[in-house]
């Protein structure tokens, strides 16, 4: 304990949300992160603004260099790039939100339910949380998109019902020792209903836990996403960043531009959500002694006794990278 | 169900107080199932709470005192397991439906936490636990009427500018403070039985006598009872008027204060009082109740104080046959000691 011994709220008891942001956003790896990640968010949102039309348009001269007029250079078929990698940003992002969305629902419902009734309630959801975590999200899309076609859509519903294991996990593992917690015998013994009782008291003491989870998953999408469109295997309507990177190969040698800029935008917004999961685990570690990561993950799986740490730390991230 | 229909009677009853018990306990029993076998935390218990009297209950740690107090509002663990009977105004709680006992906690009967750093949410104001408290059962109080009767609650526990401490997180107040505003949650609903579990351990001296005239106060303000849960017996003298003294799951000794404290008729409660202690004995030890409290998977054949009785009679009966509660010295005080009316008379005085 350095910076926050002199606040009261440091002692073990997190105070609320304002503070623990603020002492987020001190840190050297969350500053990074949102170096790394603003931007490219900033610019897939405004997409529609910094390059307006329609960005597959060839209207250009191809394969200029980056200069004034064609800040990434155009491609081979005479289209800016500028204007597919922001255009790629905002699916990328798009996807991103509405997988992170579904999965946090679920996997938040589960979670909760799961580690707040226990029982037979609870050895239900997590063999179904086996279930769907035995599923290779990855090659089951490759293997949907080549029977369906590919979309968009049928990308976001598939990685949102098979992303959010990890967080039913986590959430489960925090609920089951918050709800031991004294104050939430105190609103029971006040007559609190389960459900006002998980909503108001249990829940919000999981949100640190859920917002370490949520960036590594936000992550994780975004190559999946970029990789399937890699694969060719990307909404056809839409553009993405791994369709332009593997639209650039042919031309490595000699029109670097092509796949650089991609590259460069994919691995800042990768990096940058994987640096601030990392910068919340780190906080969370200091705010309450347990990171999310390493021994709070593995009681999840167990019910008896069982050597912690290490496994749960694989199991988790394994689950996540 | 023809056979419920007879018991269930949710209109507050007609009888005026003193005459029926408003909290009726009978044979209670709780164990936990854990890997060693069976935890029989209460062995038994039986009382009664009158309208508006304090009953405290007394004992050490591991004596059964939290957990027969927690099963009266249906707060342990799935892996207790609870028979008996707890009848409030004629309802046995114990088979009342999950929603009907909702109805009953923090508006029936309220409790107060050892714990109150523990026993508040660290991640909402205090005034908004108070209101929720309010809310719970009552859904038509609006907005400015909730704020007000929060305030005036903080207020009527003693927490100085109750409105600008209404706004403060629970770290922020004091020990003395945050069971101030527990009790302030229990008291919200105005309940007819505060269950106070050693409300004032986790404070210091000064702070302790405070909690305790503010809980009792409040008490008298809305004419509740109070079981008191405690293992300072100088708390238990000061506040309540009957007394159960329990020691591994079962109740030893029961009576009024005068009684119980006067002229106590079971060993344990002579060891207990002697171990008190006394500003006007000068140096010497503190005396003390010889061997430990026991295992409650493997409680004692027979008595199961007899171990560490000093009056005990090995091996018959004290080892071999479980003493009943009897009467005592007087109607109302009961001690469960074979030898009850037979021990030596006692050197304090």
């Amino acid at each position: 304990m350095t910076e926050g011994s002199t606040e009261p709220g440091a002692t073990g008891h997190k105070s609320a949300a304002g503070p623990l942001l603020r002492r987020l956003f001190r840190r050297p790896a969350a500053i990074a992160a949102l170096v790394l990640v603003v931007p490219p968010i900033v610019a897939g949102v405004l997409a529609g603004q910094i390059a307006p039309g329609n960005p597959k348009a060839q209207a250009y001269p191809t394969f200029r260099p980056p200069s004034g007029e064609f800040l990434m250079g155009t491609d081979n078929e005479g289209r800016a790039m500028l204007a597919m990698v922001v255009h790629g940003l905002s699916t990328s992002l798009v996807t991103v939100v509405a997988v992170v969305a579904i999965s946090a629902v679920i996997g938040v419902t589960v979670g909760a339910l799961s580690g707040y009734r226990g029982g037979v309630v609870d050895s239900l959801l997590m063999r179904i949380v086996d279930m769907v975590q035995a599923v290779p999200s990855f090659f089951l899309a490759i293997v949907a998109f080549a029977v369906l076609g590919s979309g968009q859509d049928k990308l976001i519903i598939l990685l949102g019902l098979t992303s959010w294991t990890p967080l039913a996990r986590v959430v489960r593992a925090q609920v089951l020792s918050v709800k031991r917690r004294e104050f939430v015998q105190a609103a029971r013994s006040l007559g609190s209903s389960g459900i006002r009782t998980v909503l108001r008291h249990v829940l919000p003491n999981v949100v640190p836990a859920v917002a370490v989870l949520l960036p590594l998953l936000a992550s994780r999408v975004v190559l999946i996403e970029a990789g399937l469109a890699f694969l060719g295997l990307g909404d056809p309507n839409r553009l993405s960043l791994g369709y332009l990177i593997s639209n650039a190969q042919p031309h490595l040698q000699y029109y670097w531009w092509m796949s650089v800029f991609p590259g460069l935008v994919l691995t800042s917004l990768v990096l940058g959500f994987n640096l601030l999961g990392d910068a919340c685990n780190d906080l969370l570690i200091r705010a309450s002694g347990g990171s999310v990561l390493i021994d709070r993950a593995s009681p999840a799986r167990s019910r008896g006794p069982r050597v912690d740490g290490a496994a749960g730390s694989i199991e988790v991230s394994a689950a996540i990278d | 169900m023809a056979r419920r229909a007879v018991s269930r009677c949710p209109l507050p009853s007609t009888d005026p107080v003193g005459t029926q018990p408003l909290l009726a306990v009978r044979d209670l029993r709780v164990r936990f199932r854990t890997a060693e076998g069976f935890v029989q935390a209460a062995a038994g218990v039986s009382y009664d709470l009158f309208g508006g009297e304090v009953l405290g209950i007394v004992g050490e740690s591991g004596s059964g005192k939290t957990v027969s107090a927690m099963a009266i509002l249906g707060l342990l663990p799935a892996t207790a397991e609870v028979t008996g009977e707890i009848v409030y105004r004629g309802q046995d709680l114990l088979d009342l439906p999950t929603e009907e006992l909702r109805q009953v906690r923090g508006r029936r009967i309220a409790m107060v936490f050892q714990d109150a750093l523990a026993a508040l949410n660290p991640l909402h104001r205090v005034g908004s636990q108070i209101a929720e408290a309010i809310t719970t059962h009552q859904h038509d109080v609006g907005r400015r009427e909730l704020r007000d009767r929060t305030v005036q609650l903080l207020a009527d526990v003693g927490i100085p500018n109750a409105a600008s401490a209404a706004r403060r997180y629970p770290h922020e107040f004091s020990g003395g403070m945050r069971q101030r505003a527990v009790i302030a949650m229990a008291m919200a609903n105005d309940p007819e039985v505060i269950i106070a579990d050693e409300p004032t351990t986790a404070l210091d001296v000064t702070t302790q006598a405070q909690v305790l005239e503010v809980l009792e106060t409040m008490r008298r303000r809305t004419g509740s009872a109070m079981v008191l849960i405690t293992h300072n017996l100088g708390v238990v003298t000061g506040v309540a008027d009957r007394v159960l003294v329990m020691y591994a799951g079962k109740v030893v000794e029961s009576g009024a204060i005068g009684q119980v404290f006067g002229e106590p008729a079971h060993p344990y409660t002579l060891g207990l009082i002697g171990s008190m202690p006394h500003l006007e004995q000068e140096g010497g030890r503190l005396r003390r109740i010889a061997g430990h409290p026991p295992s409650l998977i493997h409680v004692p054949r027979g008595c199961a104080f007899h171990p560490r009785c000093p009056y005990a009679q090995v091996p018959a009966p004290c080892a071999i046959e479980v003493p009943a509660l009897r009467t005592a010295t007087g109607p109302g005080h009961q001690s469960a000691c074979h030898l009850t009316g037979a021990l030596p008379p006692q050197p304090t005085g």
